[in-house]
């Protein structure tokens, strides 16, 4: 599904990425672990096509297609979703309007019927149900006056509306307390089929508790150092990143 | 004379030359009023940078063009569906002018309610003088502005509203302003009452809109007075043509415990000013100025706002938020004074403008004068871009670029709109904003409520 081929790219002129090849397949979860400053959200913001990153070398497939030469709304076309690390507020959108403006936008793309507002209420009350959210969250203006896990519960909402092929999620953990980790986890445990993968992007190990990955890989400075089963995030909680401290 | 500022000569020639109707009314103390303004404004001339209050806006537009009066010309004919911002169904009272000229038909003014007056000012002048003699200027006052002297010496139509003690009106009273659509630039000078009684409540919305190409200058003056433990909301949209030069100077006194709410909505005009001055009078009292406004190609938008508090324990509080695009431009000129003896009184301002484009230029002057000791006053201005993690948040959701740009344009105005208390109202402001922004993506109704 993914396919990351020596993917060299620099912020501001400084190279951040210095060769990633990365594979997901459909129906895998994968973690990307690694310390603070080692490339992970630069690679999460290039795969969902965000600006100020300049791609030196290499490419990113999706389902073949070069991810690279489209645009941020085009890719979730496609079926990529980027959970936000900071999930941004919108005064004055209430979460069900922006909800059904991403959804229908998708459909357009993928040629598909748009959704009437009977059929959106609908659909999207199954969701809420399945995932457990208020519908009083519904109602509010995207994420203005959430509290941390709120907004990462309405990331997961998103996902579970939009069902992209690829969900990646970026530090999906941070700022959460436990019971709120638990339900963020639920929900991606929820929503994990054979037919969709997920990348999830994180420093600690915490998350893996609650969303047990296939495979794991440890990025440190610009590339992917190590890679292995669910097991190499309980070593590195051991051991910690000490060991990929040193650029080769 | 040779002094005079450019552009002036053209108003003081015609008010010499030409004699109206008005002029043989037979009223002293109207005569008297128009005299004196003439003079005033011979004396001014038409404002220009040099003066402090008019340093952002300059009135090029007059100083091109000579606008005539209107002869009487329409340029609408009888059956035209004229804009509201209710639904056509909406039975509320309603008055129409179109170039200073009152249109009865497409007006709505039987079956009032009792207590409730709304009139053509000229009528009044006709057949109820006395109640005009006791009201014209003694708001404005001797204010040594030109503009508003002129308004006095040229006056030649407007409204007045008149609600009784205790009397609170539910429905809206909607005032529509047409004009342009003729051959040949037009000014109009209206002076506006609203008289809100003792106690009484009510709701005043005036829309002004421009007929298509044809250039006019429209220069009114609203003289407001909200007494004692009375409410007045006062909205006003403004969707003119780029051929339009709208000044309007507001000015309103609040009495004891009574409160004035304005919202104004612009969303065209070459040049548009609009001034608010509150006089906040008795204890207790309160006003809200409000406004928002989306310019793009040359147009100009000024507001300019003088908050007086005289009484103690008055509050005031002022939301403007802009959307500049293109090489447009817009000022914002807050004035709050605090004056000696007023204790205890909180004044809260804000002005935020979103520039679309490189060339969009926005002026802003917080000004606050306090002469009291016990004062909460905060003021803050900003100007600003899209947000670029705003917008990419959007995107990634799959909403294309320009519409999550709408979006967020939306969102950003929000916070101003979000001061109407009136729902229906405030849901109409927004469907005008829909209709601003570029390539409409959404439904207005999806957007109600916040």
């Amino acid at each position: 599904m993914l396919e990351i081929k020596n993917l060299h790219a620099n912020v501001d002129g400084k190279e951040i990425l210095k060769g990633i090849d990365l594979t997901i397949n459909k129906g895998e979860m994968h973690a990307i672990m690694g310390p603070n400053g080692s490339g992970k959200s630069t690679l999460s913001y290039l795969i969902a096509g965000r600006d100020g990153y300049e791609i030196t070398q290499g490419e990113i497939l999706f389902n073949g297609k070069d991810l690279v030469a489209l645009s941020p709304e085009d890719r979730a076309g496609e079926g990529v979703f980027l959970a936000f690390q900071y999930p941004v507020e919108i005064p004055g959108v209430t979460n069900t309007t922006f909800l059904k403006e991403a959804l229908n936008s998708i459909r357009r793309y993928r040629g598909l019927d748009e959704l009437d507002a009977m059929q959106f209420v609908k659909m999207l009350r199954e969701k809420t149900k399945e995932l457990g959210v208020a519908d009083d969250m519904l109602k509010r203006a995207v994420n203005v006056g959430f509290s941390g896990g709120e907004k990462k519960r309405n990331e997961i909402l998103q996902m579970a509306v939009l069902e992209p092929s690829l969900s990646v999620l970026d530090e999906t953990d941070s700022g959460l307390d436990i019971d709120a980790l638990k339900v963020v986890a639920n929900g991606v445990n929820a929503l994990r089929s054979k037919d969709n993968a997920t990348l999830m992007i994180t420093h600690y190990q915490r998350l893996l508790d609650y969303i047990v990955p296939d495979f794991v890989h440890v990025l440190a400075h610009g590339k992917i150092r190590k890679s292995g089963g669910k097991e190499l995030a309980l070593e590195l909680e051991q051991s910690g990143y000490a060991e990929f401290d040193v650029a080769s | 004379m040779n002094n005079l500022s450019p552009g002036s000569m053209p108003f003081i020639r015609q008010y010499k030359n030409a004699a109206d109707a008005l002029s043989h009314a037979g009223l002293d103390w109207l005569d008297a009023l128009r005299d004196q303004g003439i003079k005033r404004f011979e004396a001014l001339g038409l404002p220009t940078p040099a003066l402090e209050d008019w340093k952002y806006t300059r009135l090029r537009p007059l100083e091109d063009t000579e606008f005539q009066k209107n002869s009487g010309d329409a340029a609408v004919d009888k059956g035209m569906v004229v804009p509201s911002l209710f639904a056509a169904d909406k039975t509320h009272p309603k008055i129409v002018f179109e170039n200073g000229r009152l249109c009865l038909e497409q007006s709505s003014l039987d079956h009032l309610p009792d207590g409730l007056m709304v009139r053509p000012t000229l009528d009044v002048l006709k057949d109820d003088p006395d109640w005009l003699e006791k009201r014209m200027g003694s708001i404005v006052g001797e204010s040594g502005r030109a503009m508003q002297a002129l308004n006095a010496a040229l006056l030649d139509g407007g409204y007045v509203i008149a609600v009784s003690a205790n009397v609170h009106i539910d429905q809206p009273i909607e005032i529509v302003f047409l004009r342009g659509g003729l051959d040949h630039p037009v000014h109009s000078n209206p002076r506006n009452f609203i008289d809100m009684g003792l106690g009484s409540s009510a709701t005043v919305i005036s829309h002004h809109r421009g007929l298509g190409v044809g250039a006019y200058f429209a220069n009114a003056v609203t003289e407001i007075n909200v007494a004692d433990g009375a409410r007045l909301n006062h909205y006003r949209v403004q969707d003119e043509s780029k051929d339009a030069t709208h000044l309007l100077s507001v000015h309103v006194d609040i009495g004891r415990d009574a409160t004035y709410e304005s919202f104004g909505l612009s969303v065209g005009g070459r040049l548009s000013r609009t001034e608010v001055h509150a006089r906040l009078l008795g204890r207790g009292g309160h006003t809200a100025i409000n406004g928002a406004y989306l310019m793009r190609g040359d147009e100009h938008c000024d507001n300019t706002t003088v908050i007086d508090h005289f009484a103690p324990d008055t509050t005031s509080r002022e939301v403007f938020k802009g959307v500049l695009d293109d090489q447009s431009r817009a000022v914002f000129q807050g004035r709050i004074v605090v004056h000696k003896d007023a204790q205890r009184i909180n004044g809260h301002q804000l002005s935020k403008a979103l520039l679309l484009s490189d060339a969009a230029e926005m002026d802003a002057k917080p000004e606050l004068e306090i002469y009291a000791d016990d004062v909460k006053c905060s003021h803050g201005a900003t100007t600003g871009q899209l947000d670029e993690t705003e917008l990419f948040y959007l995107r990634s959701r799959g909403i294309p670029e320009a519409q999550a740009r709408n979006m967020l344009i939306r969102s950003f105005l929000a916070e101003a709109v979000q001061e109407i208390k009136d729902q229906d109202i405030q849901d109409a402001m927004i469907e005008r904003v829909m209709h601003w922004l570029p390539a409409q993506c959404f439904q207005a109704e999806e957007w109600a409520k916040p």
